[in-house]
């Protein structure tokens, strides 16, 4: 069944298929940018999706679209396999199956986006988390055939615990179930039962056929009971701005400028990414870890000057005072401090065959800091199957999930992962291999 | 300062306010996670966006690497020239390293053949380059929409001692955060501009003012076909082959790389707009310009995991 329905027939481009796509030079400058994680196996039909969405927005190119004819001729596929175009490795393509998150790019003249397209299966759990750690917004592909399944549940999981902050569940094949509002209604509900217990604010339900792009880019004619939008619409309307947290600043400090020149002899900028919150020139703020206080003098971006800074903007902070800050210190306000300790307790996606083991030390990267740190604890195993916990569990291998305690070298700046998912993620790195072995969403301090 | 300030819930980044924030970020925790990192110039213009990157994220001070180039001696005498006069007008240190000298030692060689493409004898200069200087980080202009197995390369992508990439086994990137350790001899590739389409460069280019080589810009040029393509000619080893014959066109480049594999296209786009207008109305890739890339559906990836970039 699989080999129909992913794969569609080889085709001329058409010349009208991209109407009201056209851009204007002063559109191209004002749009804005939305990172989306696309997740499941070939089955599900992720891959003709993805390739009518950049087909459909010009993203594909003629010479592409020759390449991947021509590979499916090769390999005696009858008609063009849309997964080639998508499946970047030799080894997948050898395989027939995604391995690694590919990075995918289009825009409309409303939005540019950037998909991370993910493997689905259970033993890429990890590639998966590494596309959501960055994602707006998640897709997650049912098959109308089968309804919710156990994988459907497990990237639900996994998207309710990377904390994306909307998520649209994309009831494919509908052309399969003959257009049934019913079977649409009934998936529907089923998933709204058992993502009660996810911490998922947005969720949109759309009825769709990837194959036949019904509901893809254009409303479908085959289903007038639905009167949502299109996948496409709502992809480009979707509000994301408020996603960002503008109440709590949080700067970082990544790299002292210090010009050893005549002309700018006084010039000591901060610079780093603005986390959350925003800063203005005049703002009263702190330094972490010594406490001291100054005021915000300028702040520029490569010497041009500007009066705020918003996430998730790179800039230069000068203060009026010369108090010591260097890299790994954190700039905030007066009133509004991250949380500061050396005993926290996360959430670890472990990523790395060699598990992690109650009593080892590995070293952490945090913000722009960097300190070393020893497992205190496993407090409990999540089966990302049943989401059951296991408090018996002595280790997380490859892929497992659990809660963790943690003491580090020296104090961290953090918040939690719920409120901040810049200043509320670590990565684990291993002191031996220099490998990235876990990633961590802080719950905040052990108790 | 006088001027009231825009309401905060107004506020708004674009996506290529975005993705400047990324890459300055990223260029920053490299020059912090690294002692010796340089910066791989080539003239063309995702390395000209990547020094203008720079300046926005090392600006007063200056660059805390120098410019790095492998020199195939197969470059566009254009692409050279703009070279040195950015280098003198921003007043950072530039490196060249030279494929020739490569070959003069002994430790390069040209692919054999009748086409002297010199694309594959960069591979062991830069790799000499990264020895003699020690470098442990190097900036690459590359970009995941130019190729399906960048497509899959990180931003921060380890090489070990030989260069090599090993595309099953990358570290996992998460968030903002980057891991650059590394031990001794082996080095970390970066790609700031990794999430930048090529129509994302152009019209940064022309949001920011950014001066490119006149290269990329509608100008009549002698050329040949050849492989279905407008190929440039020049002086030996660049002139006409056998039953080639030689026409004046108007042309531009959308991309500019050795003169022996860098196609020219039909284009009276002469102004910055005309070019993000073609490129929008674009049918076929950029890399579709170069004929490296051709020779077999995994040419990329092979090259990469040899130690290409």
């Amino acid at each position: 069944m699989s080999a129909e329905t992913e794969t569609q027939p080889a085709r001329t481009p058409d010349p009208n298929a991209n109407q009201g796509m056209e851009f204007s030079t002063d559109a191209y400058l004002d749009m804005d940018l939305l990172r989306f994680l696309t997740c499941g196996s070939v089955d599900d039909g992720k891959s003709t999706l993805i390739g009518r969405l950049l087909y459909d927005s010009k993203s594909i190119f003629e010479d592409q679209l020759e390449a991947a004819e021509s590979a499916s001729k090769g390999r005696g596929d009858e008609r063009m396999n849309l997964a080639l175009l998508t499946d970047g490795l030799r080894a997948e393509r050898e395989q027939g199956i995604t391995i690694d998150v590919a990075y995918r790019y289009f825009a409309t003249p409303k939005r540019k986006f950037i998909i991370a397209d993910c493997p689905g299966h259970v033993q890429y759990t990890r590639n998966m988390v590494t596309g959501a750690s960055t994602a707006n917004l998640a897709l997650i592909l049912i098959d109308a055939r089968n309804g919710v399944i156990e994988q459907t549940r497990r990237h639900s999981f996994i998207t309710s615990l990377l904390r994306i902050p909307h998520l649209v569940v994309c009831v494919n094949k509908m052309d399969l179930v003959d257009w049934d509002q019913e079977t649409y209604e009934k998936i529907r509900d089923d998933f709204e039962e058992f993502a009660a217990r996810f911490e998922i604010n947005d969720i949109t339900f759309i009825p769709m056929s990837a194959l036949t792009g019904d509901n893809v880019v254009n409303r479908s004619s085959n289903m007038d009971w639905y009167q949502g939008p299109s996948l496409l619409h709502h992809l480009e309307n979707v509000h994301i701005a408020g996603d960002r947290d503008m109440i709590d600043p949080r700067f970082p400090v990544q790299w002292v400028i210090r010009p050893q020149s005549d002309e700018f002899h006084d010039y000591r900028g901060y610079g780093g990414q603005v986390a959350s919150g925003v800063f203005q020139v005049g703002d009263e703020i702190v330094a972490l870890p010594s406490g001291m206080e100054s005021k915000i003098k300028s702040i520029d971006i490569g010497g041009d000057s500007i009066t705020r800074a918003y996430p998730p903007q790179s800039v230069s902070i000068q203060l009026e005072d010369d108090i010591d800050i260097s890299r790994g210190d954190m700039i905030c306000r007066p009133n509004n401090k991250p949380i500061s300790g050396q005993d926290i307790d996360a959430m670890v996606v472990w990523m790395t065959d060699q598990p992690m083991v109650v009593g080892k030390k590995y070293t952490i990267r945090h913000t722009s800091n960097e300190a070393r740190c020893i497992v205190k604890d496993l407090h409990y195993q999540i089966d990302i199957e049943t989401l059951s916990r296991d408090e018996s569990a002595e280790k997380l291998g490859l892929n497992e999930i659990g809660r963790v305690s943690i003491r580090t070298t020296k104090p961290l700046f953090y918040d939690p992962y719920r409120q901040c998912r810049i200043t509320g993620s670590f990565i684990i790195v291993d002191e031996q291999t220099n490998n990235t072995v876990g990633a961590a969403m802080i719950i905040g301090e052990t108790k | 300062m006088t001027q009231a300030a825009e309401p905060i819930s107004h506020y708004r980044l674009t996506h290529l306010k975005a993705l400047e924030a990324e890459a300055i970020h990223i260029m920053r925790e490299v020059a912090a996670q690294f002692e010796r990192p340089a910066l791989m110039f080539s003239g063309g213009k995702d390395s000209i966006v990547m020094v203008a990157l720079a300046l926005k994220a090392f600006r007063p001070a200056k660059f805390p690497f120098p410019l790095l180039h492998v020199d195939t001696g197969h470059n566009f005498p254009e692409a050279l020239e703009f070279r040195d006069q950015l280098v003198e007008k921003i007043g950072e240190r530039l490196i060249v390293h030279k494929v020739q000298d490569m070959i003069d030692k002994g430790l390069a060689a040209e692919d054999p053949g009748p086409f002297p493409s010199r694309n594959r004898a960069q591979i062991p200069t830069l790799i000499n380059a990264i020895e003699e200087y020690r470098f442990d980080a190097l900036f690459g202009g590359a970009r995941r929409d130019e190729e399906k197995a960048r497509a899959k390369e990180r931003i921060f992508s380890f090489r070990d001692e030989f260069g090599q990439w090993d595309p099953k086994n990358q570290r996992p990137e998460l968030w903002n955060l980057y891991n650059g350790r590394h031990r001794m001899g082996e080095n970390i590739r970066v790609f700031p501009i990794s999430n930048w389409t090529e129509m994302d460069v152009w019209q940064y280019i022309m949001l920011e003012n950014i001066e490119i080589p006149d290269l990329y810009f509608s100008h009549k040029r002698d050329v040949v076909k050849r492989m279905g393509q407008w190929v440039p000619v020049g002086e030996a080893p660049f002139g006409p082959r056998e039953g080639e014959e030689v026409t004046n066109r108007t042309v531009r480049f959308r991309t500019v790389g050795d003169m022996s594999c860098t196609a020219a296209t039909d284009s009276p786009a002469s102004t910055l707009e005309d070019i993000v207008a073609e490129v929008a109305a674009a049918r076929a890739s950029e890399r579709g310009a170069r004929m490296d890339d051709k020779t077999n559906e995994a040419a990329m990836e092979d090259r990469k995991k040899e130690g290409y970039f």
